[in-house]
């Protein structure tokens, strides 16, 4: 079991307000993604619920039972760190099996459990070593086998895959969301990185200046964002948005299309006429960054190869059924 | 032809550092050179390097004259005494100002290393005064504290630096694996802070060992130790270079023995916060 739900938590630095009542239901097994800008709370947030820091105000229920004045290593949580976190002086088995020590289970029971976990991470070759002498992927394999034998209520990541190079980054995340789906514990993630938070989660946590600004599934905040910063903040490139007299058209302050939402024609009549700035030809897609006059600048793309350049003119057409609509304090507008 | 200009760097670097090792060194070698040398051929110009009458009589002489084991059991007790005694205040204060610090901590720190700034003979008087009223002249008691105070600052600091370089996280990865405060000192921090622990306690040994300042004035024979001892040979019917040289040579054979059994963490302590 490991349901999270968070009351009202607060979070004051001294005078600064750091997290500004925040409230989340975590349901037992999902994965729960944290994502927002640099210092926006992201990491207070998850030490909070580790233990690592004590709340300023509000609750932190796991399965029911108020945990706020629980210290870290009685609420049953495990947590992986950016910086690994390894102990240096431990060989890895050492590493993996030291909260089982901790625990005061039997010699026989953690090498077992150790073993095992080292073998889901494809780590039993390296169980005597030390941390020192580990590849970043590897010690970080290690951190997560230290997470995992605990058979934890949850497990706490902390942007844990930010220091490894790009493509062990894709493979880590695979292995971690295949771990998690096997083990079934719940999973909070903290991330900044978009792909990282759209393909891992089952439910998505917008934090904006310490205030959650919409939680949901990565499809919801996909197609349905709560906000104009949710609206630029998921999606890559980001949301266009138009103020002015397109957006009165539709009775709405701001609205926003997403780069593959505008339909691109080299003569068309109707839609926003401009001129393309910069074209980039991925081959899989195509990218226009489109001046278009007084509407502003635009962004265009195109499932796979578009043969315009730098200097044409292009009609760009927004597809009605994916126009989002904002009110004046940038609050999206349904109906 | 990129291997060998590689190699000859290695081979410049590695003389070099030889030469600026045996450089350093020299001054003890004449020292115990000097200590086998009679009294005519110590001071002889040109001098001898080798080829001189060795002798070990100096040695004879110098235990003969003066009680060298009473000086070097009290400069056992005066640097092993004042090491603990300063080690146990420091431990705490360093680890509490690198673990917890406030927005004074690098004040004090500061304040504390300013206290080195002034020369002892500033407040040799009135420290000269109080041990007196105190009845601490000549005590081993009264060396021992002025030696910890004396070098607490530099303790207290150099501990800070070797605490601080121990990351947080994994402090905190332990207290998530469910250690306690006294199992994470004992499993966690203690194996982590040990080659600083042990550099610092060397050094503060080495310079307690070779005070010369305080252990001179404030000792006179009962509590004198072995730099008290050394000082005996630059008497004023003369110098003894041969003597003197015995007598430094004995005074500091086991400091350099400690030293040098513990080489290896002392580079490892000093180099700590580099190699991580
Ligand atoms: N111990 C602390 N004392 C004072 N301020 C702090 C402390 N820890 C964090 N903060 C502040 O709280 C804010 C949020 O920090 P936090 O580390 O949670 O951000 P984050 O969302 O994790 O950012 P990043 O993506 O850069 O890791 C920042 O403005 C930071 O300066
Ligand atoms: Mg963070």
């Amino acid at each position: 079991m490991g349901q999270i739900t968070l009351q009202g938590v607060q979070k004051s630095f001294g005078p600064v307000h750091i997290i500004k009542g925040a409230d989340l239901d975590i349901a037992d097994g999902s994965f729960v993604v944290f994502v927002g800008p640099s210092g926006c709370g992201k990491t207070t947030l998850l030490r909070l619920i580790a233990g690592l820091e004590d709340v300023s105000g509000g609750s932190i229920l796991i399965d029911g039972k108020n945990v706020v004045d629980t210290p870290p290593a009685k609420r049953g949580l495990s947590m992986v760190f950016q910086s690994y976190a390894l102990y240096p002086h431990m060989s890895v088995r050492g590493n993996i099996g030291f909260g089982l020590k901790m625990a005061g289970l039997p010699r026989d029971e953690i090498n077992r459990k150790v073993e095992g976990a080292a073998a889901t991470l494809n780590l039993t070759p390296y169980l005597d070593r030390k941390p020192r002498e580990l590849s970043g992927g590897q010690r970080q394999r290690v951190a997560i086998g230290r997470a995992i034998v605990r058979e934890p209520k949850a497990f706490l990541f902390d942007e844990p895959l930010s220091n490894l190079d790009a493509a062990l980054r894709v493979q880590m995340r695979i292995e971690v969301t295949r771990l998690q789906k096997q083990l079934g514990t719940t999973a909070i993630y903290v991330t900044h990185d978009q792909v990282e938070a759209m393909t891992m989660a089952d439910k998505i946590v917008v934090l904006n200046g310490g205030k959650i600004e919409q939680y949901g599934s990565p499809l919801e905040l996909y197609e349905r964002p709560a906000n104009l910063f949710v609206a630029g903040f998921i999606g890559s490139p980001k949301m266009n948005f138009v103020t002015g007299e397109p957006a009165l058209q539709k009775g709405a302050a701001t609205i926003g299309v997403r780069p593959e939402h505008l339909k691109i024609e080299r003569d068309g009549a109707g839609g926003w006429l401009g001129t393309i700035t910069v074209a980039e030809h991925l081959g899989s897609d195509t990218f226009l960054y489109v001046d278009a006059g007084p509407i502003g600048m635009l962004t265009a793309r195109y499932i796979g190869e578009l043969s315009l350049h730098a200097g044409d003119r292009v009609s760009l057409v927004p597809d009605p059924a994916r126009i989002h609509r904002f009110d004046n304090s940038g609050n999206a507008l349904r109906g | 032809m990129a291997r060998m200009a590689t190699t000859r760097r290695v081979a410049i670097s590695t003389v070099a550092a030889w030469l600026f090792g045996f450089l350093i060194f020299f001054p003890i070698l004449w020292m115990v050179l000097a200590s086998f040398k009679t009294e005519l051929e110590a001071f002889a110009i040109p001098p001898s390097f080798l080829f001189f009458h060795w002798t070990t009589e100096n040695y004879a002489t110098v235990q003969e004259r003066s009680d060298y084991f009473h000086h070097a059991l009290n400069s056992i007790i005066i640097a092993g005494g004042s090491t603990v005694i300063a080690l146990l205040i420091a431990i705490p204060a360093a680890w509490s100002m690198a673990f917890s610090p406030t927005k004074r901590t690098k004040d004090i720190l500061l304040w504390m290393l300013s206290t080195k700034m002034m020369p002892p003979v500033g407040v040799l008087v009135p420290i000269y005064l109080i041990y007196k009223s105190f009845g601490l002249l000549d005590s081993r008691t009264g060396l021992v504290f002025i030696l910890c105070l004396g070098n607490l600052p530099i303790v207290i600091w150099m501990l800070f630096t070797y605490f601080k370089e121990i990351p947080r996280d994994i402090l905190e990865a332990a207290r998530m694996d469910g250690a306690t405060i006294g199992r994470e000192l004992v499993y966690v921090l203690t194996p982590m802070a040990i080659p600083g622990l042990a550099s610092t306690m060397l050094l503060n040994l080495i310079l307690a060992w070779n005070e010369a300042f305080w252990t001179l004035n404030l000792s006179t024979s009962y509590a004198a130790p072995l730099t008290t001892f050394i000082a005996s040979y630059s008497s004023p019917e003369g110098l003894f270079w041969a003597k003197l040289s015995a007598a430094s040579t004995l005074a500091i054979a086991p400091i350099l023995v400690l030293g040098w059994f513990s080489q290896k963490q002392l580079v490892r302590g000093l180099t700590f916060g580099a190699v991580k």
